[in-house]
């Protein structure tokens, strides 16, 4: 509460301190006349100055459509495009030689590897990530980077070949392959045979079926309709796109409803052929990371 | 003055004139109306709306002096100086390949160095632990002798000593200088402040030069800055570090301590009735008076005091402070007024130190004739010293105990595990090797926890089984991308505890880091 008591003009003294109050009464405590420094008022001046100087120097006021530029027309955008080429140019030495090494080459040169793993690392994150996981751990459908099973094989140059130009992608060198049929849409199997190779599918992989189940009718339906792609033994064929079915990685699961999903209605999986989004050094880099993550082969 | 001052101010403030403050205090509490009670209410005058908002600053003139605490005040001003401008230049061989600048904060290159200590930049909290050090410092000294900080070793007070101290050289002593600024511009005044202003830059210019000698090779840079080769990030910061000791000891001096600082208000909530200040002893001191009338008086029998208002305490405060008027936020307790009223009283054939380091608390007991009471060891000088002597063992053993290797272990975040076409379960992580020392070392990396470990090192096309050995470079790190692997069927959901232990292969030092073998 601020009470204000009408009286004599002259300056009330603080005792204690010898200071004039300002007058000023809050439930009987007085306040000191204590005015701030006048340097401090030139600063305040000073940075009003500042900030017309701002305003002239810098692209400060909103106009309509458009901005006021600055005197020397700066922008935040070009000093990040510089920023940019500054660093192109220093990596520039390494960026050739990554171009003129063979990808044997770079993932023998611990050096090189370094790099190519560094430059592929934001490359992977921004084209790679959205289906094959931040660390290439791929999902249901995606296939996991970081094992050692390839569909379209897993050393250097096939992996490139992968990216460069995709899986059944429209591209003309792309993955082709053979699309696995739809054996219970399109017919050619019964439910009960598709039932009866789907338990003999996931006993190839040493997935325990019912001790009771009878898998001498899925073994003779699987030679007669999967062999030709799969093998006899279910290993698979890389030229064609089949994958191994006798090992623990399964690419949409290992359990029962997805194997006969995939039985009745086929499966073909498809990735867009980089080569014309990426630039080459991109790619290299980018087949020597995948082929670094953990699985790659000779 | 402020509003933070003023309330200290009040609380300390005692004049042998004026009402003790305890009976103010017991007045206030007893009335029915405080307000009354403080002051009558037809005393509060019309709130002076139409006064000044700001105020111009009282140009200081602080006149030389001699005695104890100049003496003392000099020796500090030239050790801490001298330390500050000539520690750059100091070696210490760390052998080849390292600098061998005794102190060097070497930012390209990410290390810090000090004597024989090197730091890392995650070695950052030995930062937090001498902060810690400094603050306890600060409140001990606090708690025994006042603002010891402000008075003796504050970068501010040295450096605006100094500058005052030139300036009295050139433009005269106070009453010389005085004179001097309320004559009209003359050619001789004009020079002898040009003159003034160019010692300032001079010296300015050499505190920022000392700076950023800190930061790089000293000999090689100042040759470097001679020749006008020095990079240009060397000069920007001399002229920063110019002009803020040029405006700071030239310019704002006192302002700094009083509006700026925030060190006189914290220290005045710090402060206890047995810590030391500098402290005007009233009861000796009043009633004031002239030699004679004094000494007539005393002949009477009546009471006279020692001070004969000669306002030498004041003239050569360097903050303009009348230390008479009692403990005050603008007083950095320099001990300068102790000197010159030292001085006089021996002029005046009277005792010394009427000004002098005590308690507001032994001048009330000296006027109720009961003996002085010095309390240096109390509860708070003992926990500070306490926390002090902690903290300081704490980072001694640290530093005594510091490895010069390290290894830190990232899991990998996706995926968590990879499942190998044989079942074969395997976990990727990274993996940073510190070599601190100045040698190239060679570690053995073993991965303990699982039986049956397969390590593989993503580059690395020898390794095989449970080890591997890593070169790492002198004063170097080195990162690797580590795939554990294991045959042996985990329990579902498993996290199971790995140790990844480094070994030099010739010293046998180790150092560990624990991360998990985690599972489906």
């Amino acid at each position: 509460m601020l009470e204000r008591n009408p009286a004599d003009q002259e300056p009330d003294v603080d005792a204690l301190t010898g200071t004039t109050t300002t007058g000023h009464v809050w439930d009987g405590i007085r306040e000191l006349n204590t005015p701030l420094p006048r340097w401090w008022l030139w600063l305040f001046y000073a940075t009003i100055l500042w900030a017309v100087g701002y305003w002239i120097v810098y692209p400060s006021w909103p106009l309509v459509s458009s901005y006021t530029k600055g005197a020397f027309r700066w922008q935040s955008r070009d000093a990040v495009v510089s920023d940019l080429d500054a660093l192109k140019a220093q990596r520039g030495p390494m960026v050739e030689k990554l171009r003129s090494a063979s990808l044997q080459e770079i993932a023998s040169d611990p050096t090189l590897l370094d790099f190519a793993r560094a430059q592929a690392r934001p490359a992977f994150a921004e084209n790679c990530a959205p289906c094959h996981g931040a660390g290439g751990g791929g999902g249901r459908g995606y296939p996991n980077l970081n094992d050692d099973e390839w569909i379209w094989g897993g050393n250097l140059d096939e992996i490139a070949q992968t990216i460069r130009h995709g899986v059944r992608s429209g591209d003309a060198d792309a993955r082709q392959g053979a699309a696995m049929p739809a054996f219970g849409r399109d017919g050619i199997l019964k439910r009960a045979d598709v039932e009866n190779v789907g338990d003999f599918v996931r006993s190839l992989a040493g997935v325990a079926p019912d001790p009771k189940t009878d898998l001498t009718a899925g073994k003779k339906i699987f030679s007669d309709n999967c062999a030709v792609c799969h093998g006899e033994t279910g290993k698979g064929k890389r030229e064609l796109g089949a994958p191994n079915l006798s090992d623990a990685i399964w690419l949409y699961g290992a359990d029962k409803p997805s194997i006969v999903e995939a039985i009745w209605n086929g499966r073909g999986g498809v990735m867009p052929a980089w080569a014309a989004r990426l630039d080459d050094v991109t790619i290299k880099a980018l087949a020597v990371y995948v082929h670094s993550l953990g699985g790659g082969e000779k | 003055m402020q509003a933070g001052g003023d309330i200290a101010l009040a609380l300390h403030h005692a004049h042998a004139a004026q009402p003790p403050l305890l009976e103010l205090v017991k007045d206030a509490m007893g009335a029915a109306s405080p307000a009354a009670s403080v002051r009558p209410a037809p005393d509060v005058p019309e709130p002076d709306d139409e006064g000044p908002l700001y105020v111009a600053r009282r140009k200081i003139y602080p006149q030389r002096v001699k005695g104890t605490y100049r003496t003392i005040k000099w020796i500090v001003l030239f050790v801490t100086l001298g330390i500050y401008y000539g520690l750059p230049f100091v070696r210490w061989d760390r052998g080849p390949g390292a600098p061998d600048q005794a102190v060097l904060i070497d930012f390209p290159n990410r290390r810090f160095y000090f004597f024989f200590i090197e730091l890392w930049p995650q070695e950052i909290y030995y930062l937090t632990g001498l902060l810690i050090l400094a603050a306890m410092t600060l409140f001990l000294m606090n708690a025994v002798a006042g603002r010891v900080w402000c008075g003796y070793l504050c970068p501010q007070t040295v450096w605006t000593d100094l500058f005052q101290t030139i300036e009295r050289w050139v433009e005269g002593d106070r009453r010389e200088h005085l004179q001097r600024d309320r004559q009209p511009w003359t050619v001789e005044r004009l020079g002898r402040s040009g003159l003034k202003h160019v010692l300032w830059l001079m010296l300015a210019w050499w505190t920022g030069g000392a700076w950023v000698l800190y930061f790089a090779d000293a000999p090689t840079l100042v040759k470097e800055l001679a020749t006008f080769e020095a990079p240009l990030l060397a000069y920007v910061w001399i002229g920063i570090l110019t002009f803020t000791t040029y405006t700071l000891a030239g310019h704002m001096r006192e302002q700094v301590c009083l509006y700026m600082c925030p060190w006189p208000r914290i220290q005045a909530a710090l402060t206890d009735e047995h810590a030391l200040n500098v402290t005007y002893r009233y009861d000796r001191g009043e009633p004031r008076g002239s030699v004679k009338k004094s000494a007539a008086l005393r002949v009477q029998g009546m009471p006279a005091g020692d001070c004969v208002d000669c306002y030498q305490c004041v003239y050569v405060c360097p903050t303009g402070v009348d230390i008479r008027s009692g403990p005050n936020l603008g007083c950095i307790q320099c001990g300068l007024c102790i000197d010159a009223c030292d001085t006089v009283m021996a002029k005046i054939d009277r005792p010394a130190r009427l000004i002098a380091y005590d308690t507001d608390l032994n001048i009330k007991r000296r006027q109720e004739g009961q003996p002085e009471l010095y309390h240096i060891v109390r509860m708070r000088t003992v926990f500070y010293a306490g926390v002090i002597a902690i903290v300081a063992a704490v980072m001694a053993y640290a530093l005594a105990t510091r490895q010069s290797e390290g290894i830190s272990v990232i899991h990998d975040r996706n995926p968590i595990f990879v499942r190998l076409s044989d079942g074969e379960l395997r976990n990727g992580f990274t993996v940073r090797i510190l070599n601190k020392s100045l040698e190239r070392r060679s570690f053995v990396l073993t991965v303990e926890g699982l039986a049956d470990i397969d390590l593989k090192i993503v580059g690395d096309t020898v390794t095989s089984g449970p080890m591997a050995v890593i070169t790492v470079g002198p004063d170097q790190s080195h990162e690797l991308r580590v795939l554990v692997s294991t045959y042996s069927s985990l329990p579902p959901a498993a996290s199971i505890p790995l140790t990844f232990r480094i070994t030099d292969a010739q010293t046998g030092q180790r150092a560990s880091a624990v991360d998990h073998f985690r599972g489906p």
